[in-house]
């Protein structure tokens, strides 16, 4: 964690703590495990596009969001849509009643593209709106929130209350959106059938590249002036203000570059897993992403992936090991957790190595740490 | 005959004996290793040796799913264990790899690719929501795989890589309207389910047929899955009147349901109404409890109670394996069915490898099946009957009709979409 005086862009410690995790990234797991593997990390490694949105918008903003899995599921469905459109081709959808157009809407009755589809036939469209939806989206409510000066435990129940009616909006309409079952059976992408082991490699490194990119932006963010007053208000909102700062805008503007964040991860998503569905949107799956991000350590970037990455192996592993207890092996872990490293792990590895530096330095004794140690931040 | 010639004859009857008991030992192995060595049986890789071979179970054990797929694992188990006791497949145990698909549709989906990537199980039993399915489908399809789903469904869906051992919509619909409107004289219906695709597409599907036969349809209505609220409908129930409720609400919502039906005044038992609904098993009755829906029609093809003598072994072994609490419903049964048609299609084909076993499956038939025999249709769906039971206070069902032939499995109805 970079210290607020501190000009430079970063330390030689946070340089060398994204390094490792850079080789990890795109050298120790592509090398250490076959590619069915691969693919199920590079499926982790999209939700940790939102577990780093919500150290931005959480653990600097103090902005609690239970509801991350709507911006996820957004960007997630836009890009969905336009591979559904390129499945459906008439010559692929013969059987159908209607050929052409997707195999739930002839299910439903439905015998042409509704007109918000149509846009969906361009991949330019699809990717514009994979940002752009989900960021407009998070604008308007965090707008019709925060100009109120609606906060905390508030706005953490409305988001997940849009969760819940994003939710019911999508298995209701299933016409439109195929419903509780997803839009499933996605193949290509422009012809690039995504589905093969080579196409999985691919996306990986994509993935992985863009996650990269996405921490380092993070990261320039919080060391800019925003940074630190986004810092500044978690602890005194009213002083901010006071001091003539429009509050507001400026959670507005975390709030959407979090959505921003999690519609990319997404979109990645859909393509590496090859389907979208509600389940993803839910409440379940929000407060999922919030646990990666506690886990990880909500005020530390690197942190945040790290948790992602460890909760979900574990989950597919215990899972795996123990399909009948599995359950509780989570539940153990989440409680550890909280219980004993309320840091997460970022901080559980700084009390481990900060004493260790302190003591090869021979410098301070190691009870100093706790000065670096993170502020205790509430939700406002 | 002198000590000598004794001893020679003692050593040409120990060599004989022994020469005898080689050939009598190369014979019984016969089978299992010279006629089905396992580079011919198995040339796709897949996880078959000299003798066993691997297989996955797919179900929701934990989650909201895990009450109504339980009963398909432990159906699958038994039949599994069952096989292996008769001598396993092409002289081969099966071996079984469980995956838990946690009521979550893309886990179903990372799990099956998992069982076919990474374990190359040679077959898959398992899926229960018709959501699941659809997640695992391009997994089986792209790997080709094959599974073995035991729900009835909606239909609309005919894949080379699934095999449907339960019902698709028409199977349970048509004879069912067919009865109640011949037995209760029904002229105008209500129906309700639950808001997805196979309460949908199923409530389509009598809408069509009620209209075909010239009778009426007086409301339609949808309620989101786990919804608890049906005083409205019941409400509008009653002010219409109609002959036949015809109902498929699914899961938790149906205890709710059913209750409120009884709170309400709807007494099912009694000659005023009738309820017919295909989505209420013997599982179901367990949380609904037996006197909220007594004298409710189910239609199924299968029920706990059929008398014939499959069924009755069918219990006893299931009940020894699992409990005398336990309750088998229509879906347990198709699960039940989905080993024994795999071994009957590997023995058919004389390979585990899927493209023969898809080539073979097609006119497989059952004699042993509980529901009493079925047989694989060319569109591997089931060619299976269509009964009727009347829900007791027991939780059981007495079946009270059963049609004389086997209903043929039509996933695309012509005229019903």
């Amino acid at each position: 964690m970079s210290s607020p005086t501190s000009r430079a862009f970063a330390t030689r410690g946070e340089i060398l703590a994204f390094a490792t995790l850079a080789v990890l990234l795109l050298a120790v797991l592509p090398a250490s495990m076959e590619i069915f593997r691969l693919n199920l990390f590079g499926k982790y490694l999209t939700y940790a596009f939102v577990a780093i949105g919500l150290v931005l918008c959480w653990g600097y903003g103090g902005i609690l969001s239970l509801g991350q899995g709507v911006f996820f599921g957004l960007g997630g469905y836009c890009l969905a849509m336009f591979l559904k459109l390129e499945a459906s081709d008439p010559e692929a959808t013969k059987i159908q009643s209607t050929p052409g157009i997707p195999d739930f809407m002839d299910w439903n009755q439905l015998t042409e593209l509704p007109w918000f589809w149509v846009p969906f036939e361009s991949l330019g469209f699809a990717l514009v709106a994979v940002v752009l939806v989900p960021t407009l989206f998070a604008g308007l409510i965090a707008f019709a929130m925060f100009k109120r000066r609606v906060g905390g435990v508030y706005f953490a129940i409305i988001t997940q209350s849009i969760a819940a009616i994003l939710t019911i909006l999508i298995i209701g309409q299933q016409g439109l959106t195929g419903g509780v079952n997803g839009i499933t059976d996605l193949r290509t992408l422009k012809g690039w059938d995504i589905r093969t082991d080579e196409a999985k490699l691919v996306l990986y490194y994509v993935n992985a590249f863009l996650l990269l990119g996405a921490l380092v932006f993070c990261h320039w963010v919080l060391g800019t002036k925003f940074g630190r007053i986004l810092v500044a208000m978690r602890t005194r909102e009213d002083r901010v203000r006071f001091s003539g700062y429009d509050v507001a805008s400026f959670k507005i503007f975390v709030f959407c570059l979090a959505a921003a964040l999690s519609a990319i991860g997404g979109a990645m998503f859909t393509l590496q897993v090859g389907f979208m569905s509600p389940s993803f949107v839910g409440i379940v799956p929000s407060i999922e992403m919030v646990i990666f991000a506690a886990v990880g350590g909500r005020l530390s970037l690197l942190g945040a992936v790290y948790g992602t990455l460890l909760v979900n192996w574990a989950k597919t592993t215990f899972s795996e090991t123990m399909p009948e207890l599995w359950l509780l092996a989570m539940g153990g872990l989440f409680i550890a957790v909280v219980l004993f490293f309320p840091n997460g792990l970022a901080g559980l590895w700084q009390s481990f190595r900060q004493p260790l530096m302190h003591a090869i330095r021979r410098h301070a004794p190691a009870g100093s740490v706790v000065a670096d140690a993170a502020p205790e931040g509430g939700t406002r | 005959m002198s000590a000598r010639t004794k001893r020679i004859e003692a050593t040409r009857r120990a060599r004989a004996f022994v020469i005898l008991s080689t050939l009598l030992a190369a014979f019984l192995s016969y089978p299992a290793l010279a006629a089905n060595p396992t580079s011919e049986v198995n040339t796709t890789g897949l996880a078959v040796t000299d003798d066993t071979v691997t297989v996955g179970i797919l179900h929701s054990v934990t989650g909201t799913m895990a009450i109504s797929e339980t009963g398909s694992v432990q159906a699958e188990k038994l039949a599994i264990k069952q096989i292996n006791d008769m001598g396993g497949v092409l002289g081969r145990k099966i071996e079984v790899i469980q995956e838990d698909g946690a009521s979550d549709w893309p886990t179903f989906a990372e799990k099956s690719k998992k069982l076919l990537v990474k374990d190359k199980v040679a077959a898959v039993f398992g899926c229960w929501t018709s959501a699941s399915r659809k997640a695992v489908l391009p997994v089986f399809e792209q790997y080709d795989g094959m599974l073995y789903y035991p729900t009835f469904y909606e239909g609309l869906e005919q894949s080379p890589n699934v095999i449907y051992t339960g019902q698709e919509a028409t199977q349970q619909i048509i004879a069912g309207i067919d009865w109640v409107v011949r037995e209760k004289g029904a002229k105008t219906f209500y129906l309700l389910g639950s808001d997805y695709i196979w309460p949908r597409t199923s409530n389509k599907i009598a809408r069509k047929h009620i209209e075909k036969l010239g009778l009426k349809v007086v409301g339609e209505e949808y309620y989101p899955l786990g919804h608890t609220q049906f005083n409205s409908v019941i409400n509008k129930i009653k002010l219409r009147k109609p002959d036949v409720i015809y109902a498929i609400v699914v899961g938790g919502s149906n205890v709710a349901f059913y209750k409120q039906l009884k709170a309400a005044g709807i007494d099912l038992a009694s000659d005023k109404w009738t309820l017919l609904t295909i989505s209420v098993t013997e599982d179901e009755i367990l949380g609904i409890g037996g006197e909220n829906i007594e004298g409710a029609y189910a239609a199924m093809k299968y029920f706990q109670s059929l008398p014939n003598p499959n069924n009755q072994a069918f219990v006893k072994a299931f009940k020894e394996m699992w409990g005398d609490e336990i309750v088998i419903g229509d879906v347990t049964q198709a699960a039940y069915l989905g080993p024994w048609l795999w071994k009957a299609a590997v023995e058919k084909a004389g390979s585990f490898d899927i493209p023969k076993i898809r080539e073979a499956s097609p006119g497989i038939e059952l004699e042993t099946a509980p529901e009493g025999y079925v047989r694989i249709h060319e569109n591997h769906h089931l060619w299976s009957k269509t009964r009727i039971g009347l829900a007791k206070e027991d939780g059981q069902y007495e079946v009270v009709y059963e049609t004389d032939e086997l209903m043929e499995p039509d996933p695309f109805p012509a005229g019903y979409q």
